[in-house]
């Protein structure tokens, strides 16, 4: 079993986000996470798909997304170089003014924002990895006990010249 | 430009597309189309009794005839009754448009009096479903489910059509051509992959064809005799495959999978290149996976890639039509020397040779026989359970017969609606349905629609007053705990019967009388000599169905059987 990802053409029709869930759970295959948005072109929208699944099944995953009829075009992108970020907002609660200067410094170190902010309470706005915004939930839970997360699920895009992912 | 309403150019559609035949069942939501049919004289419309029934029969007459069937029905429970004859047609893949009603725009989603969101209750049974919002896109997504559902792997193609959109004034155009960009079926054989799978040949000593249904669906029958012809390498099939071959082929050897012949199986297990064709190897096919075909490098030619190492890995992958890729082997293989391995193969057939024990009474074998008599130019439907499974393992069959059967889905109730389809499609062939108590009595209200149409099929109704293939189940790996299979069980029974003894009920209904009342003929045959006088009284009524009830002994069983996750060539031979 093992991490991989797929960026996916679809055309933007109402019940195509459907047709291409309802392809992971009627199969059985393991569907991290998903999101959708338009392209530069409105009749096409573009997913990006995270999966955890063995070879076997992926090969199937890539040859049953292709069979939809409303599906363009599969890219796997488990080994490409890509750019490939996830929004996350994390609002801690109840920080004593120590805590706040604490968030600050996280904030530096991982290079996120804080992007709002009242007496005892901030938000911070990550776009990081997905593995990085999972070890800065693991980090912010160790010291406070009071927070909210929201993710967005990965986006990712084919690089030009870096090799990085 | 002249501005007709939605109705008048689906008419249009259907025209230009050829279609001659609509099962369609009325209601609220369609009445406008139905409006538009009863003032035109190309398309007939056929009034079947049960919409599940209805799409069984568009899919007779598409299997018997390669044409689309074409189905009309209103929403909600119209759309919803039609959810099984989908999955049926999608699992085998049989070309259909099916039309839907739904409510006007503006009451969808408001729970309306039959609102069903019926494009999203069959989006995983089907080829491709959409709601038709604006007149404007009619034509072109007409044009483009006859093109779907036709082309590549066959299937049904789902369009629900709102009464706003279809009573609304638009243009007449039907297009000619589509440009789907999702969608571009494979054509060609990738010569390349075609040659490596046929230089595996070369150093095969027991080399073997696996027929599926793909190879029927492309009606390959002429060009896989020649190939076995020139090849000389012999032909398992699946039993949707049945009858690519002619059954009586000297190297045609029979079915493999659950209920295949034990040469078969024993064929499949030892063979050292398995050349299969147009299957998608499920499970009642394969077996145990691990122990399939095991010795043998493994060559798969499907239209469908999602096919392709899928259940089985195998070394050549080929994405093809089964037609062509059969054309494009010809012009490279050569004679091969199987003498050997053919004496192998009749060995195994003199060891344990497909026939049923004598002595029960009427022995189901002897009324497929019969029935094979007749195979030139008949189709042959069967409905699902036991009787199926001995229609798949003895009829005979050549190029002119077509057996139809529901294999994917194992759909009871097929038998009656499949052969009123094929009967209205083909009315120069003979049509036989065969089927068992248990599945008749799910659609048997088609037998309205039988009389109705003056059709002749003559319905071979295998009556062992159990479901016998379940029963068969009970009796070999349940502790013959025969739960809820009798079919003449009544109230007064005992909680758990050990089998039929001389205090049982009477069976309800009277097949015979049945018949009667729907203007059919009814005949019932109890001995095994009067099985060949039935059926030619049957097939001197050519005014209408006939039913022939066959009784039929509850212990008789369908063997080889391999028990479900057991190596092929693990078979239990007797009971």
């Amino acid at each position: 079993m093992k991490k991989r990802w797929i960026s996916l053409y679809v055309e933007n029709n109402v019940g195509v986000l459907c047709k291409v869930a309802g392809l992971f759970s009627g199969k059985a295959y393991n569907l991290e996470t998903l999101t959708v948005g338009t392209t530069e072109d409105p009749t096409v929208s573009r997913m990006t798909i995270g999966v955890e699944s063995d070879d076997v099944t992926f090969e199937q995953i890539k040859k049953q997304l292709n069979r939809c009829v409303e599906v363009i075009k599969v890219l796997d992108f488990t080994t490409n170089s890509i750019h490939m970020k996830e929004l996350m907002f994390i609002k801690v609660m109840d920080c004593s003014s120590q805590d706040v200067q604490e968030l600050f410094q996280i904030a530096q170190i991982f290079q996120i924002s804080i992007i709002d902010c009242d007496t005892d309470a901030l938000i911070l706005e990550c776009v990081q990895t997905e593995t990085r915004n999972n070890d800065l939930i693991k980090l912010i839970r160790k010291h406070y006990k009071h927070i909210e997360v929201v993710r967005g699920g990965s986006v990712a895009i084919e690089s030009l010249s870096m090799t990085d992912r | 430009m002249k501005q007709i309403p939605g109705t008048e150019l689906l008419i249009k559609a259907l025209r230009a597309e050829g279609v001659d035949t609509v099962f369609g069942y009325p209601g609220g939501m369609v009445t406008d189309i139905f409006e538009e049919l009863y003032n035109q004289d190309d398309i007939r419309v056929i009034l079947p009794r049960h919409e599940q029934a209805l799409v069984h029969e568009a899919d007779g007459y598409a299997r018997s005839t390669g044409k689309i069937g074409v189905c009309l029905v209103t929403s909600g429970p119209g759309a919803t009754n039609t959810v099984t004859g989908i999955a049926t047609a999608y699992y085998d893949s049989v070309p259909l448009l099916v039309l839907t009603g739904q409510v006007p725009c503006n009451l969808i989603g408001n729970d309306a009096f039959q609102e069903a969101d019926i494009i999203g209750i069959t989006r995983g049974i089907c080829k491709y479903g959409v709601i038709l919002k604006k007149r404007e896109d009619l034509g072109r997504v007409l044009k483009e489910a006859f093109y779907i559902a036709q082309t590549g792997k066959p299937g049904p193609v789902i369009i629900d059509l709102p009464k706003d959109v279809m009573a609304q004034l638009g243009d007449s155009i039907y297009p000619d051509t589509v440009n789907i960009r999702g969608y571009k079926p494979s054509t060609g054989v990738h010569i390349g992959q075609l040659k490596r799978g046929i230089d595996l040949l070369k150093h095969a000593k027991r080399p073997l064809f696996l027929i599926g249904g793909g190879v029927t669906i492309a009606h390959a029958h002429d060009q896989l005799t020649d190939l076995v012809n020139q090849t000389h390498i012999p032909v398992v099939t699946t039993i949707m495959g049945k009858g690519a071959i002619d059954t009586d082929h000297p190297y045609y050897i029979g079915n493999i999978g659950m209920h295949g012949t034990y040469a078969g199986n024993m064929a499949i297990s030892s063979c050292d290149v398995l050349f299969s064709i147009g299957t998608r190897f499920s499970d009642r096919v394969t077996g145990k996976i691990s122990d399939f075909a095991k010795h043998a490098k493994i060559v798969h030619i499907d239209i469908d890639s999602s096919s392709i190492s899928r259940n089985i890995v195998v070394d050549v992958p080929i994405v093809a039509d089964a037609k062509e890729a059969i054309a494009a082997m010809q012009r490279y293989v050569k004679e091969y020397d199987t003498a050997q391995w053919m004496e192998e193969i009749h060995a195994w057939d003199r060891e344990h040779p497909l026939h049923m024990k004598k002595g029960r009474g009427i022995t189901p074998e002897a009324i497929i026989d019969a029935v094979s008599e007749h195979k030139e130019n008949a189709i042959v439907v069967t409905d699902v359970g036991q009787h199926q499974m001995w229609t798949t393992q003895y009829l005979k069959m050549d190029a002119s017969t077509r057996l139809l059967t529901s294999g994917g889905m194992g759909t009871m109730g097929y038998g009656l609606p499949g052969a009123i389809g094929a009967q209205l499609a083909r009315p120069d062939k003979r049509v036989f349905c065969i089927t068992g108590d248990g599945g008749f009595q799910m659609n048997i209200q088609e037998m309205a629609t039988a009389v109705a149409q003056e059709l002749p099929i003559v319905i071979c109704l295998f009556n062992n007053h159990y479901l016998g293939m379940v029963r068969q189940f009970q009796a070999l790996f349940y502790r013959r705990h025969y739960s809820s299979v009798c079919t003449r069980r009544r109230k007064n029974c005992p909680v758990r019967c050990g089998g039929p003894s001389s205090i049982c009920p009477d069976y309800t209904p009277d097949f015979v009388k049945l018949a009667e009342s729907y203007g059919a003929l009814g005949l019932r045959v109890q001995e095994e000599s009067q099985i060949p006088s039935a059926i030619e009284q049957a097939l001197a009524n050519t005014q209408g169905p006939t039913i022939i009830e066959f009784v039929i002994a509850c212990d008789e069983l369908v063997f080889p059987m391999v028990p479900g996750g057991n190596a092929l060539n693990d078979m239990i031979l007797d009971y």
